[in-house]
């Protein structure tokens, strides 16, 4: 590493439907927390064109005047090989000390391939930055952290956990819009192809970001029952998300699993229904504020890690809790 | 078509994990091991393939000391045809990067069509280690396979995966690295008959040196340490209680 090598970081704008995605905002705030304020951090906005991207580029620099574009048929849809090689582009052209990105799916699919093509080992899923080359990560299912640092040669490549870096407001930051451009099908891409994204379509608020999470387990017994969960939901503004063993048993889709391999959330208020709380399921909700396990058997391990549980049968205490609670806004 | 599976020995998911004193690592000596459990899943479907007629062989390969012995010899137990072992000093070095340089040379010499990994060790949590060696190989790659289905003609794959946003399908030419998810199967137990078969399989020994990889590391572990512990709770003993503390000692309403 060469101390006298100013820093700056290049970071990942995510986006859908025309604005930057809050996973993407918590890295810059993750970027500014590892360099400094003083630190010059670039989103990288990319797609195929169009008004999406156009708003999303607009989103991106009200906030952070360092924008840079890349618009290319190649980068349409979410594929790792053109990404990864973006980001050998963008990096030959800035050379970035640092490149960030939230940990989200398409993090993790497109970061490791991009530093292997680099040639660097990356840190991620960091939950603390220490400085500029050193991060905490969670390991065994978060029951360890690890310190870790980076000493090699070449950018620091570091993905976030958006639930420990809370998206801040504008790092309004000098710089101006530069547009690069992307590559021909050569390599690896080409050799793959979107064929399509089967999801649900929800109000309720993205699990990551939501004040308060309602979670269902196997003890709901089917996906009809569910719908309990889900007019509590209604009434507290909550987002919806489940164990693997709801997911594996077909009650409910994969995008709702709370977990190790699952999403990690944290919110202010995180119900557990029906939820024995395995390990895996617990790395998934360690940092919510406030934890409230509801299951009939006392000896649940989620009452281990509950700040109040209710050992009641669910059946008897959703409907109760749906009546009482009181409505809130979104 | 050769497939060749690359699986990691991690302790066991069900083990309460204790931080060493001095910092510097999980305890694992006289620790319950096993075979990771995306690794599992990943061999489970190479033997699928091979049982529905399209792939002729698969290959187990994992890395670091003597005891990934055992965890190749549970592969070939489960019915994989043949190990690589790779044999290092000290599997504590062996960052997914290094890994990922390691399974690149086993590639070129072993030329499968298919290299299939699970999506994370459970223990170090990375999910990254079939990424690199994919951008390596200059592979595409399909990651958090939920679904694998090869084509008739064996030039292409179909793959499910789970996403943030529910389950994306691409498909990808092959040669291709695809990593596995919890869903993609339901591994098989090795059966007395077939342990017993393993035991005559065999298990080639390679050094690093030999495929002329040299292990590096760019990255340091200064130390292990504990999460944030978080205070004991307490039980309630109605929905009314319950909001109660909600309201007026939480502050969430």
């Amino acid at each position: 590493i060469d101390p006298s090598q100013a820093s700056s970081a290049l970071v990942i704008a995510e986006h859908g439907g025309g604005s930057v995605k809050n996973g993407s905002i918590s890295a810059v705030a993750a970027a500014a927390a590892a360099l400094g304020d003083s630190s010059p951090v670039t989103l990288l906005v990319a797609g195929s064109g169009g008004a999406e991207l156009d708003a999303a580029i607009q989103h991106a620099s009200s906030a952070h005047p360092a924008v840079l574009v890349a618009r290319s048929p190649l980068l349409g849809q979410p594929l790792a090989e053109p990404w990864a090689e973006l980001l050998v582009q963008a990096q030959k052209k800035g050379n970035y000390s640092h490149i960030f990105a939230a940990s989200s799916s398409f993090g993790k699919d497109v970061l490791p391939r991009a530093a292997a093509l680099l040639g660097v080992s990356p840190i991620t899923d960091v939950t603390r930055t220490i400085d500029q080359h050193t991060y905490i990560r969670p390991i065994y299912a978060g029951n360890a952290m690890a310190t870790v640092r980076f000493k090699g040669s070449g950018p620091c490549i570091v993905s976030i956990r958006a639930t420990s870096f809370p998206a801040v407001p504008g790092l309004a930051l000098t710089g101006n819009r530069e547009e690069i451009y992307v590559m021909s099908s050569t390599g690896a891409i080409g050799k793959s192809k979107w064929i399509g994204l089967s999801s649900q379509q929800t109000e309720r608020p993205e699990l990551g970001a939501a004040k308060i999470v309602i979670s269902g387990g196997r003890g709901l017994k089917s996906a009809e029952n569910f719908e309990l969960l889900e007019k509590l939901a209604d009434k507290l503004g909550a987002a919806v998300g489940a164990s693997r063993a709801a997911v594996d048993a077909g009650f409910v889709p994969n995008d709702m699993q709370i977990g190790q391999t699952g999403k990690i959330v944290a919110p202010e208020l995180y119900i557990a229904v029906g939820i024995s709380g395995a390990i895996q399921h617990l790395a998934g909700i360690k940092d919510s504020k406030v934890i409230v396990a509801i299951n009939k058997d006392r000896d649940a391990p989620i009452f281990q890690v509950a700040d109040y549980g209710l050992a009641m049968d669910l059946f008897e205490a959703l409907p109760e809790l749906v009546a009482k609670v009181p409505s809130k806004r979104l | 078509m050769k497939v060749m599976v690359a699986v990691k020995r991690v302790v066991d998911y069900a083990v309460k994990v204790r931080i060493k004193a001095d910092k510097s690592g999980v305890e694992t000596s006289n620790t319950k091991m096993s075979m990771n459990p995306f690794c599992e899943i990943a061999v489970e479907e190479a033997l699928r393939i091979k049982e529905a007629g399209r792939a002729s062989e698969v290959v187990v390969v994992s890395m670091g000391g003597e005891q990934c012995v055992e965890t190749i010899r549970t592969g070939l137990a489960m019915g994989a045809d043949r190990g690589l072992h790779v044999i290092t000093q000290d599997s504590s070095s062996l960052f997914p990067l290094a890994v990922a340089k390691l399974l690149q040379a086993l590639v070129s010499s072993e030329q499968p069509r298919l290299l299939l990994l699970g999506k994370q060790a459970i223990d170090d949590d990375c999910n990254q280690t079939g990424q690199m060696v994919a951008g390596l190989l200059g592979w595409p790659q399909a990651t958090f396979a939920s679904k694998v289905s090869i084509s008739d003609d064996k030039e292409s794959v179909c793959v499910e995966r789970e996403v943030d946003g529910g389950i994306e399908t691409i498909q990808l030419q092959l040669p291709a690295v695809v990593t596995a998810d919890l869903r993609l199967n339901t591994p098989r137990y090795a059966t007395l008959p077939n342990i017993m078969k393993a035991k005559k399989k065999s298990i080639q020994r390679v050094t690093p040196e030999e495929l002329n990889v040299v292990i590096g590391s760019d990255l340091e572990v200064l130390e292990v340490t504990e999460p944030p512990k978080r205070k004991a709770g307490v039980m309630v003993a109605s929905v009314d209680e319950l909001l109660d503390k909600l309201k007026n000692e939480a502050r969430v309403f």
